[in-house]
């Protein structure tokens, strides 16, 4: 997603320290998930454990900041695409989970969790460590390998917490705004949430085979230079 | 003479085109083009001095260019064209049918009984305006404007139609629902809105039959467009484009009228794009006219 522009020295310095917080803020999930496991032997409830819960609406949400990185021209990346993979995940952490507590101890719960963690640990690492010029190869082989199986069941976990909470968003109307009213516009959260899970049968095989893509060039270039 | 075309993006030479002479035209060009690609009518061509330069005018000499024999030009695909006509034809009849769909309450959209129920004032008026509106717009594609360049690409047709049908929807879904709320304050804010939005309508009409009679039958003669007898056209003593002020004001009067939001959303998208356009044509015209009136502004008298 993001590539290394021409950046002054301050520019690089605020990136360096953002990409290490970020992967610090999700190592501690990470560690705190499995120290929940180790205690409870399950992945069930991670979202109850208050820590997690509130490192991954901090961290997820600071990710916003990196639309305004594109913004800015301190990382060179479409700022719409950034802005759009950001909301799915904001969306899901605040509009879903947080709003509606009876999805927050199903399984599916660790099913997005967990993989949103790891890919965010070796995604962070890599851009921090790039920033000095030192990623070492494995680090670039996991960026571009571990995708192939957590972003389906990723995407998988995203999805069913989304329709599993639909019942809920169906019996309180929650954020929902209906007519007859004085604005003449209605909202309605339940068919927005629908839209939103039919939006990634499109978007899905996009990116997926986009990183495809890119795996194939990476790891090739890689190769060569090697062999070199 | 002989010219050689290359490819704007490659670079790769597509041939030479020949039987031309140091007075021949741009168009003059794109004809003997032709005959290497069939394919590919004028209106479909564009040139260029260099790959990435400014495309060239149809009216443009070689001489004018510097372009001796054994010169080059880079050509670009600029796909497939469609009339103008045939592109706001379809862009503005689907408007109105959608709209009209939503007014007589289908079943399927509203519920069995919808269409029996009764219909606000509002919901009427706001029908005759927007049916209004878009049979002036398409009589006008027909009897009234002509245009600079002959078509566009086919690609626009699409794009510019899903945002008027897309809106139209949008906008008639709510107008037309059973659950509507009539305006706030009644009769005055109705009245006081269509009051408005026929003024707007009116001048808007005005500003096209000026631009017409502005450019003669024919012709891609471009002038600096002044006030006329026509009170309406006396906008133009401020803006440039008066016809976007008046239709941003159409829609204003209608969000106000109808008191609905989605009409309010559909105002600000069109006032955005008009704005661009606005601000795009108000440069050219300074561009292109050195005595080009100071103080006037694109679209909002002595703001924007």
């Amino acid at each position: 997603m993001a590539q290394r522009s021409q950046q002054s020295s301050l520019a690089k310095a605020y990136l360096l320290l953002y990409n290490i917080g970020q992967t610090i803020g999700w190592s501690c999930i990470l560690f705190l998930s499995l120290q929940h496991y180790l205690i409870t032997k399950s992945w069930v409830g991670l979202y109850r454990h208050s820590y997690i819960q509130l490192l991954l609406e901090v961290f997820q949400t600071l990710a916003y900041l990196e639309v305004l990185h594109c913004v800015l021209g301190l990382v060179k990346s479409n700022w719409f695409l950034t802005a759009v993979q950001i909301f799915s995940r904001v969306f899901l952490t605040w509009g879903v989970v947080w709003s509606i507590p009876e999805v927050q101890d199903g399984w599916f719960v660790a099913c997005f969790l967990l993989p949103w963690t790891l890919t965010e640990i070796i995604r962070y690492s890599f851009y921090a460590l790039n920033l000095l010029n030192s990623v070492p190869y494995f680090l670039i082989w996991c960026r571009y390998t571990f995708f192939i199986v957590l972003y389906p069941i990723g995407v998988s976990g995203e999805l069913f917490t989304q329709f599993s909470a639909l019942p809920y968003i169906k019996k309180t109307a929650i954020y929902t705004y209906p007519l007859p009213n004085r604005m003449n516009m209605s909202f309605d959260y339940y068919t927005v949430v629908i839209i939103l899970m039919l939006s990634y049968i499109p978007l899905f095989p996009m990116l997926y085979f986009h990183m495809i893509g890119q795996r194939k060039k990476v790891l090739r270039g890689l190769s060569e230079k090697k062999e070199d | 003479m002989e010219i050689e075309v290359l490819h704007a993006k490659s670079g790769k030479s597509l041939g030479k085109v020949t039987g031309l002479s140091p007075g021949s035209t741009i168009l003059d060009v794109k004809n003997e083009f032709r005959k290497l690609k069939k394919h590919l009518y004028p209106d479909r061509q564009s040139f260029r001095l260099e790959q990435k330069s400014k495309m060239l005018k149809d009216e443009a000499t070689l001489k004018a260019l510097n372009i001796t024999s054994g010169g080059k030009l880079y050509f670009k695909d600029l796909g497939p064209q469609v009339g103008w006509t045939t592109v706001f034809l379809t862009e503005y009849a689907g408007p109105l049918v959608i709209y009209l769909l939503f007014y007589i309450r289908p079943a399927i959209i509203y519920g069995a009984s919808a269409a029996s129920k009764p219909r606000a004032e509002a919901v009427n008026i706001a029908a005759a305006c927007w049916t209004f509106h878009y049979a002036k717009r398409l009589l006008e594609t027909v009897f009234v404007h002509r245009f600079s360049h002959a078509t566009m690409p086919i690609l626009n047709i699409c794009k510019n139609s899903s945002y008027y049908w897309g809106f139209a929807a949008f906008v008639a879904y709510f107008i037309n629902h059973p659950l509507y709320t009539p305006p706030s304050y009644g009769a005055i804010q109705l009245y006081g809105g269509l009051a408005a939005f026929i003024f707007n309508e009116l001048g808007n009409f005005s500003i096209h039959i000026a631009f017409r009679n502005l450019r003669p039958a024919g012709s891609k003669e471009r002038k600096i467009p002044k006030p006329t007898v026509n009170p309406f056209t006396w906008l133009f003593t401020w803006v440039s484009c008066p016809n976007y002020t008046y239709e941003v004001g159409a829609w204003i009067s209608f969000s106000v009228m109808t008191q609905c939001l989605p009409a309010l959303l559909f105002t600000a998208a069109g006032f955005y794009q008009m704005t661009v356009w606005a601000m795009g044509k108000h440069r050219n015209y300074k561009r292109e006219f050195k005595d080009y009136p100071r103080g006037r502004k694109p679209i909002i008298p002595f703001l924007l």
